[in-house]
């Protein structure tokens, strides 16, 4: 019971973890309707950038808040030098050229940090494990992490459905023509959103960065989990993004943590022990085509366009 | 109109000539320049180089051709490349592989041309049993080995029961299965995780602390060694399960580990300590050459590759063609190697010792692996027995 509970903390952490990164990765493709595969590298730029401030400035708080700043600008001028002009262009020029940034980001890593990576080493009131209840002990940071992204994923609730940035981003995702013709400030708005999606892939990135190493091409494996998470939720949805990676981190790690088990029920224990982390790591796919087949547009979609 | 004869006699020999007994001598090296174990494929190729600067760059009088080529960690990759290798660019050896399931994966390539291939760094069991080839060498090991040498080690220690974790790929397999075939405690689980992707290892670690298991046994090579330590210290089990490994530890992965690392025993065939003076002159000018590198083992099998294909071109005066005079002279391991002296098996896998190495600081105040003991003396592997060359 007790490793259920832990387990299940477990795949809360990496859900939340994953909110972070769909999050922005569906306020850009849903609202602005861009298609950005670089979404990855700028989670792997957060991680780089706060290995490399809390180097420099010695304190892991003060080193996070600069990364975070540095992502949230590295978006701005991303949007403002590349991307704006591709907002009118099929999609597939968009992937193109997002696809060139990714290789244009590993090589700027490559060339500025070097090919063997970084280390972001925690302060030590992080890497002690905390006791939740007795009898399950958990790590300091992975709890820390949930209570990040749950203050986040709050704040951006409150941000999308109660303020007046908000009403726009979310009339921008209906009907982007239409806000425009109202006399908004489009373009800003873009920029604006485009930033706050660069920051929350920054700050996915840097949390991360300290539970794996901080190296080149980090954000690819995952941005893929992030497009099944958006897909599942339904594109340009806060709300959907935010339960389906509960949903797909909660899967991804009970399989690992059951699967085995079960399948020792019925097969060998060497091929149970083999077959288990292939199958586990197929739920997911398994869960986003039976989303798709009953309800294409996703589990939560945003407002009809 | 004799000289004319003679001339026209030569040009048609000089194109009759096999192609692999050409004015250079010919390798093709294969291994992972791009991603996030590419430091690994550096270090091989940095240590590849370092042996030709000391040959003078040339086999038996003649200059030496690379070719590198990256497999990016894929079998198929891979297979493709050793392909493009052998039939397009006719290499004379071809050398490198650190992964078991790219080396299996190109294997067949190599062996159905006659090829000479040097494995620096996979050793999956296959290859030392029933895929074993006269063309095919290791300068490393056999997977199991070096887990069979960690699990003598926890005999020694005492240690009653261990959690297994590995990742789901051929030499994830091998490891575990040899740890398990030495170690005489109780194996309490056994955990594979997906290779290459997966990073993110909160559900094993809870199984293991779940499973009440003494300690906990594991292989991640490259980055993933750091991630898995990293998790390991963060869990708050340094305290309560000792951690062994095999091949997690290197020096390409302790600048990122730093601390995590202490206090965690590895086994190894090659330690940049070993006295010997190849060993020394080996890790000395790698320093130098390569300023704020350190070579690891992978780079110290590459090097004893470079010297194997070296010994057997030397012993045909450059004439690569000669094949049969080739295999014998690398079956006799006639070379200086960095590690000490090793000779083959049958199956063409080194008999030699094992180490057990300890993190220290060195005297520059870096991290850096000692040898501590011998752990076994002239080790074969177990696999030797099932391959049916004699």
């Amino acid at each position: 019971m007790l490793v259920l509970v832990e387990q299940s903390l477990n795949g809360l952490q990496f859900g939340l973890l994953l909110f972070l990164l769909a999050a922005g990765l569906t306020l850009v493709f849903g609202i602005m309707d861009f298609v950005n595969l670089a979404h990855g590298s700028l989670y792997m730029m957060g991680a780089y950038f706060a290995a490399t401030f809390v180097a420099w400035t010695n304190s892991f708080v003060l080193g996070i808040l600069l990364a975070l700043g540095a992502t949230l600008l590295l978006g701005i001028a991303l949007e403002f030098i590349a991307l704006r002009h591709l907002y009118g262009r099929d999609h597939l020029d968009q992937v193109l050229a997002t696809f060139g940034l990714i290789l244009f980001f590993n090589d700027a890593v490559r060339l500025i940090w070097g090919p063997a990576g970084l280390s972001l080493p925690l302060p030590a009131w992080l890497t002690v494990p905390v006791q939740i209840v007795p009898g399950v002990s958990y790590p300091a940071y992975r709890l820390s992490i949930i209570a990040v992204a749950l203050a986040v994923a709050a704040l951006l609730y409150l941000v999308v459905m109660r303020t007046r940035v908000g009403m726009l981003i979310r009339a921008g995702a209906s009907n982007r023509e239409m806000i425009g013709a109202l006399g908004i400030n489009i373009k800003l708005l873009f920029t604006l959103v485009f930033g706050l999606g660069a920051a929350l892939a920054g700050l996915a990135g840097l949390m991360q960065a300290p539970i794996l190493t901080v190296q080149i091409g980090m954000g690819e494996n995952i941005l893929i989990l992030a497009f099944v998470i958006i897909v599942i939720g339904g594109i340009g949805s806060i709300r959907g993004a935010f339960l389906a990676a509960i949903f797909v981190g909660m899967i991804d790690t009970l399989g690992r943590a059951f699967l085995p088990d079960l399948l020792r029920m019925a097969l060998s224990s060497s091929a149970a022990s083999t077959a288990a982390p292939a199958l586990s790591s197929m739920l997911i796919y398994l869960l986003m085509a039976i989303v798709l087949v009953v309800r294409p547009e996703g589990l939560f979609p945003a407002a009809k366009r | 109109m004799k000289k004319a004869f003679w001339l026209a006699g030569a040009a048609v020999l000089a194109l009759a000539q096999p192609a692999s007994a050409g004015d250079t001598i010919k390798i093709g090296f294969v291994s992972t320049f791009s991603g996030p174990t590419a430091v690994i494929g550096n270090d091989m190729r940095n240590s590849f180089e370092l042996a030709l600067d000391h040959m003078g760059r040339k086999m038996g009088g003649k200059p030496v051709e690379v070719i590198y080529e990256d497999d990016g960690q894929k079998p198929d990759v891979g297979k493709q490349k050793t392909e493009k290798l052998i039939q397009s660019d006719k290499v004379d050896f071809i050398a490198g592989y650190i992964w078991s399931n790219v080396l299996l994966a190109s294997l067949k390539t190599a062996v159905d041309s006659k090829t000479f291939l040097i494995s620096a760094n996979a050793g999956p069991s296959q290859l030392a049993g029933e895929l074993c080839s006269p063309y095919v060498f290791s300068t490393s090991w056999q997977n199991d080995q070096t887990p069979q040498a960690m699990g003598q080690y926890m005999n020694q220690k005492g240690v009653k029961s261990v959690f297994l974790i590995g990742p789901n790929y051929a030499a994830g397999k091998d490891m575990l299965a040899g740890l398990k075939s030495t170690f005489k405690g109780q194996v309490v689980g056994e955990e594979y995780t997906v290779w290459p992707s997966q990073l993110d290892f909160s559900a094993e670690l809870t199984k293991a602390k779940n499973s009440k298991a003494e300690s906990i046994f594991v292989f991640y090579p490259g980055a993933a060694g750091v991630q898995f330590l990293n998790q390991y210290a963060q869990a708050g089990l340094k305290a309560q399960m000792p951690l062994y490994t095999a091949f997690t530890v290197d020096e390409l992965s302790l600048p990122l580990q730093k601390e995590n690392a202490i206090g965690i025993p590895g086994a190894q065939q090659w330690v940049n300590d070993l006295p010997n003076a190849e060993n020394k002159k080996f890790v000395e000018d790698y320093r130098k050459k390569y300023p704020g590198l350190r070579p690891t083992y992978y780079g110290a099998q590459s090097y004893d590759a470079a010297q194997l294909i070296n010994s057997a071109v030397v012993a045909v005066k450059g004439d690569t063609a000669k094949k049969d005079e080739m295999k014998a002279e690398m079956e006799k391991a006639n070379f200086k190697s960095v590690r000490g002296a090793f000779r083959y098996g049958k199956n063409h896998i080194p008999i030699q010792n094992f180490y057990l190495q300890d993190v220290v600081k060195d005297a520059d105040g870096q991290l850096s692996l000692k040898t501590v003991a011998t752990i076994v003396k002239d080790d074969q592997d177990r696999f030797a027995d099932k391959c049916p060359m004699k």
